[in-house]
């Protein structure tokens, strides 16, 4: 029998030749990584654990992404004391604030790579899926085991996937896909599980749309979520480092716990309705829906395609009135990139507001908080009661498309009718 | 493990369990705020050693371990739920907070019933009914960690690191 992405790469990671669902590996981890939100918890652990020195500290990242610049006092001196930290233990992957969202800055620098495992402190490492890395977040405890002895034990995991065959319609995007299998399969379907993204419709997408899908295979549960592990992958990861990697693909009689198939060519625009990610309707069941504010960005909807379909859309037209407009791209590369292309410009003469890179409005600790009762259309991966602020405000979540036709009416819109 | 039950539905995420309006303070003043959005008078109510009941996907969302400490914090015995998200999981395991799935727990037990938990046994009982339930221990490869009260302990007992024979 046949292994699966998950299997194969934790096998490799544990020094065994082959891992089967349910085995209880101890793992030797490539790469590590806390933001500021999770470096200050860990650096805490470690003084408890009485470790002087980190196992490796070329294979920690860390990356100041989530309150970022600080505005609050206690930030700013939890981030002194994270900046002292890496300056002791001579890690010099150090991303300063602006640098961009974590997620992001890992791929940019080259920190992922396929057929590795990474860890870090943030549930969205599942992203790293994308680029064939079995990338995973663990807690604060399970970090500062893991920075004083690169180790850390998992289940392995059983895997199940989704396969698509297909082409996605009009206006219709990888969000919108990933939001129907949360709507249709829960937010349960992958619990304890790996994911692997498979079939046409999934070849055919670009790597920005690809990292969208592994970045909220947590929202279903996963450990890990697996897109294809093609040339678009390794093209990109070798044009960011020389590091030698060795990709892991699933064997063709690999054991799969389901496999779900599904149709692109069948999806509309969705929309998630507050408060679970899992309450997808059509974006024709919420049309109207009367919004304070408009977001796109985050580590899921940050991405240059993210921002080029939100310009598009928005190009001409001004963001209504009454409506806030927020757009963030997930790194600085990213920022100049829309820069140059002229999207920064489109956005500033509709009237959006672009911020620098920080994971902020997503998380309710920055730029683009919600006061009470305000409801806002939200390109991210979460809409948890109060995630952005009140708890009286509503989060409703969509693609770029969506979100920025919505913003162009003030109200949740189809974009195919702008 | 004897107690009351508190029971929650399905799908409570670590927003909820620990709202984010106390990021940033102890785990003490958080245990205050537990479950604040859904159940306000949760940490009047709640007495240490008594047990949170839950259905599917328990501290499911984001992957910080202020959901798992807090709890433990606020004295919580056990947390028996359908299932867990793996995340809240391991950061359970990693306090020594004791977490166990019971598949249909919520079927037979109610808000307020007094309940025993046998982790060894692996079984949960109602004892104001008498029903009963099979839950999942704690797998043997990790129950050191859990034993010796979590991951940090373990360290300091084992800095050679984890070891799976």
């Amino acid at each position: 029998m046949g292994s699966t992405i998950a299997e194969k790469i934790l096998a490799d990671a544990a020094g065994v030749e082959t891992a089967e669902p349910g085995d209880h590996l101890v793992c030797d981890v490539d790469m590590a990584m806390s933001h500021d939100l999770g470096t200050e918890g860990v650096i805490g652990h470690l003084e408890e654990m009485g470790v002087e020195e980190v196992w490796d500290p070329s294979r920690i990242v860390c990356p100041m992404d989530h309150v970022a610049p600080s505005h609050t006092i206690e930030d700013a001196n939890q981030k002194s004391r994270i900046r002292e930290f890496v300056e002791e233990q001579g890690i010099e992957n150090f991303y300063e604030v602006g640098t961009g969202i974590c997620h992001e800055v890992l791929v940019e620098n080259g920190h992922v790579r396929p057929g590795e495992l990474l860890v870090g402190t943030d549930s969205h490492t599942t992203s790293h899926g994308a680029f064939g890395a079995a990338g995973t977040g663990i807690g604060h405890t399970d970090m500062a085991y893991v920075y004083a002895t690169g180790q850390t034990w998992f289940r392995v995991p059983e895997t199940i996937r989704f396969d698509v065959d297909g082409e996605f319609g009009d206006a219709v995007d990888a969000k919108d896909l990933i939001l129907h299998i949360a709507g249709t399969y829960g937010t349960d379907v992958a619990r304890y599980k790996a994911i692997e993204y498979t079939g046409p419709a999934i070849e055919r997408l670009s790597l920005d749309d690809r990292f969208v899908l592994s970045n909220m295979s947590i929202e279903l549960g996963a450990k890990f979520g697996f897109t294809p592990i093609d040339e678009k992958v390794t093209e990109y990861v070798d044009s960011r480092t020389d590091e030698p990697y060795t990709p892991r693909h699933a064997d063709p009689d690999a054991e799969y716990l389901e496999t779900y198939r599904l149709d692109a060519s069948d999806l509309q625009p969705k929309v998630a309705t507050p408060h679970k990610v899992a309450n997808v309707v059509d974006v024709d069941d919420v049309e109207g829906t009367e919004l304070d504010q408009v977001f796109v960005g985050s580590c899921t909807n940050g991405k240059y395609e993210d921002l080029l379909a939100a310009a598009e859309v928005l190009e001409g037209n001004e963001v209504a009135d009454g409506t806030r407009f927020i757009i963030t791209p997930a790194s600085r590369e990213i920022y100049s990139r829309a820069d140059e292309a002229g999207l920064v410009r489109v956005f500033n003469e509709a009237g959006a507001v672009v911020t620098n890179s920080t994971c902020g409005a997503c998380i309710g600790m920055g730029m683009g908080v919600l006061g009470d009762d305000e409801v806002c259309l939200a390109a991210q991966n979460r809409n948890f009661q109060g995630r952005m602020g009140s708890d009286s405000s509503d989060i409703y979540l969509s693609s770029p498309r969506t979100a920025a036709a919505s913003a162009i009416t003030g109200r949740i819109t189809d974009p195919r009718e702008v | 493990m004897r107690g009351r039950a508190f029971v929650f539905g399905d799908e409570i995420n670590t927003d909820l369990i620990t709202p984010s309006d106390y990021f940033g303070e102890s785990f003490d003043v958080m245990a205050e705020h537990v479950f604040e959005p859904i159940r306000p008078e949760f940490t009047d109510e709640f007495e240490p050693g008594d047990i949170v009941v839950a259905g599917s996907h328990f501290g499911s969302g984001s992957s910080r371990e202020s959901a798992a400490a807090a709890l433990q914090a606020a004295g919580v015995g056990v947390v028996v739920a359908e299932s867990f998200s793996r995340i809240f999981y391991r950061n359970s395991i990693a306090w020594g907070l004791p977490v166990v799935s019971c598949p249909g727990v919520t079927d037979f037990v109610a808000d307020g019933d007094e309940i025993e938990v046998d982790l060894d046994e692996g079984r949960v009982r109602n004892c104001d009914t008498g029903e009963e339930g099979s839950c999942e221990s704690i797998p043997e490869e990790i129950q050191e960690v859990f034993e010796v009260g979590g991951l940090r302990e373990h360290y300091r007992r084992h800095p050679e690191g984890l070891k799976t024979d």
